[in-house]
């Protein structure tokens, strides 16, 4: 275990226009540590978590990010050649709907294999053994490798995407509602398949999600949000048994039991 | 060796903002230690923060005044003001903790759930499945339901994979919450021997039992909650 935060958050804020995204967050994240995100719709969930991933550019703040070699990099100061890379080998971002993440007229093998080739990997054979390999860490069917995500199901093409996102061994990932679009018992085969990729790949991650359930079981720690701003933030048990802040209170309260 | 445990003038109120926003004392003045080698029992009517305070020193429960000091890892932390972070550190390395209730997670096995507190503290997968073991089927848990997920499990059953989960590890501090409410006789004595043997390592403990035998069987000194109620602090 190291000493120093992966990923470092100041002050950021984003306002479209003069609408609020997101307003004056700031936090640290360690490796292996598992941040949820919760909050209404329109409290800046997305925009938070775009800011993060430098697929959107915040109004003001910094984040910075410890690279392989130990070094802290601003996220904002990089070259967009520099943040392509990140995202290609050392970060993944799952979306909430599985078409934004895979790309749909390739098979399931060269969606996972793609991400390979990008860093670099260029032997057929291992390419292929490795899809495989995640494939059915995934838990989908060897005899599918060849298939479009077109033909698959809702949770496949989640677990598909998960796949094609952890395969190159990231060390931080960027989840929005991964389990949103999905029935209540897909999503939890697809909850506890995550929590056993996190745990033993000791991944850090930013999971978004509406689901104080989800945040629960994927989360260490927790950041409530409303109208842009974090209003409470701690340990997820701490947040969800102890809830102090009146908007978290109201959350916790209009669900049966998480 | 320096004492596991020290609490000093803890409070703790609840401000109920969807209640307009009434605030509900719970307990202030809080201060006591426990020993290594010992068994501290919290007592006291139900309803008077007996549980409030072993969540507080858990972690799960925010303090609102007062410290916590506990000793971690050769220092010293005050766990009412500690990052998340630190906590997690303190819960993972030295303080352990048997809810009243066991908290399910899906599709993990009853053998796995006790086994992961060793796992997260770096031990070997199949080391620590073989001490699951031998806990489950000491605290007599038919065998047949060791590989399923405790969901289905009846109130007993899970409360005997709640303990056998907290007791698995050597962490030095170890909080029960009611550890024997919904047992038998005969686990309950399986309950008694455990905390015999932690007792004999040098844990200290801090228990609620509002069963009278295991109260007595047990308990080296009872601290009576009561004492430490809001009003009481003038005196
Ligand atoms: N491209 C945009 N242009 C203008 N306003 C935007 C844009 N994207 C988001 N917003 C506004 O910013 C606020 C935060 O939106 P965001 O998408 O971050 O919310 P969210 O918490 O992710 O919500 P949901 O749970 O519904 O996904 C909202 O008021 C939204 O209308
Ligand atoms: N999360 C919470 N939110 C609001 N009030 C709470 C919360 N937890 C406990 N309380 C209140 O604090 C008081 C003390 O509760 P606590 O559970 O600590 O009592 P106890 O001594 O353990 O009782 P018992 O013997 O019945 O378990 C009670 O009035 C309870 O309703
Ligand atoms: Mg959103
Ligand atoms: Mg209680």
């Amino acid at each position: 275990m190291t000493d120093e935060p992966l990923l470092r958050v100041s002050a950021l804020s984003k306002f479209y226009g003069s609408r609020v995204g997101c307003d004056n967050v700031s936090f640290d994240l360690w490796p292996g540590e598992v941040l949820a995100v919760v909050g209404e719709s329109g409290s800046g969930k997305t925009t938070l978590l775009n800011c993060l991933s430098t697929r959107l550019l915040p109004s003001s703040g910094t984040a910075s990010y410890r690279m392989r070699d130990g070094q802290f990099r601003e996220l904002y100061r990089m070259s967009e050649a520099e943040r392509r890379f990140l995202m290609r080998t050392d970060w993944g971002f799952v979306h909430q709907n599985p078409a934004d993440g895979l790309r749909m007229t390739v098979s399931a093998g060269a969606n996972v294999g793609e991400r390979l080739m990008a860093v670099g990997d260029r032997h057929y054979g291992k390419i292929r053994a490795t899809a495989v390999d995640w494939l059915s860490r995934v838990e989908i069917e060897q005899d599918r490798i060849d298939d479009e995500p077109r033909a698959f199901s809702g949770g496949m093409r989640q677990r598909l995407q998960i796949a094609r996102n952890l395969v190159t061994g990231p060390r931080l990932v960027f989840m929005d509602e991964p389990t949103g679009g999905l029935d209540v018992s897909v999503q939890a085969r697809l909850l506890d398949l995550l929590r056993g990729l996190v745990t033993d790949l000791g991944l850090a991650a930013i999971v978004v999600t509406h689901d104080l359930a989800v945040a629960r079981l994927l989360s260490q720690r927790m950041m409530v949000m409303k109208d842009g701003r974090v209003v409470e933030s701690g340990l997820t048990d701490r947040v969800l048994d102890d809830p102090r802040a009146p908007y978290t209170q109201l959350l916790v309260s209009s669900i049966l039991q998480v | 060796m320096p004492t596991p445990l020290v609490v000093s003038d803890v409070a703790k109120s609840f401000t109920m903002h969807l209640r307009d926003g009434i605030k509900l004392p719970v307990i202030a003045g809080v201060s006591f230690s426990i020993k290594a080698g010992e068994c501290t029992v919290l007592g006291g009517p139900s309803g008077a923060g007996k549980s409030s305070i072993l969540k507080m020193l858990y972690g799960n429960y925010a303090v609102d005044e007062g410290q916590i000091i506990v000793s971690h890892e050769g220092g010293l932390i005050d766990l009412a003001n500690a990052s998340p972070r630190t906590v997690l550190a303190v819960r993972r390395q030295t303080i352990g903790y048997v809810s009243q209730f066991l908290r399910t997670v899906p599709r993990v096995s009853a053998l796995d759930v006790v086994a992961e507190p060793l796992v997260e503290r770096g031990e070997d997968r199949e080391a620590a499945r073989g001490k699951a073991r031998a806990l489950l089927s000491q605290l007599n848990l038919p065998e047949k339901l060791w590989a399923l997920p405790p969901a289905t499990f009846s109130g007993g059953e899970q409360q005997r994979v709640n303990i056998a989960r907290g007791f698995i590890t050597e962490h030095p501090i170890l909080l029960l919450d009611e550890p024997t409410a919904s047992l038998d006789a005969t686990n309950r004595d399986v309950v008694i021997e455990l905390i015999a043997a932690k007792k004999a390592a040098g844990v200290a403990l801090l228990g609620i039992f509002h069963d009278h035998d295991v109260r007595e069987a047990v308990a080296d000194r009872i601290i009576d909650v009561t004492a430490f109620a809001p009003g009481k602090l003038a005196a």
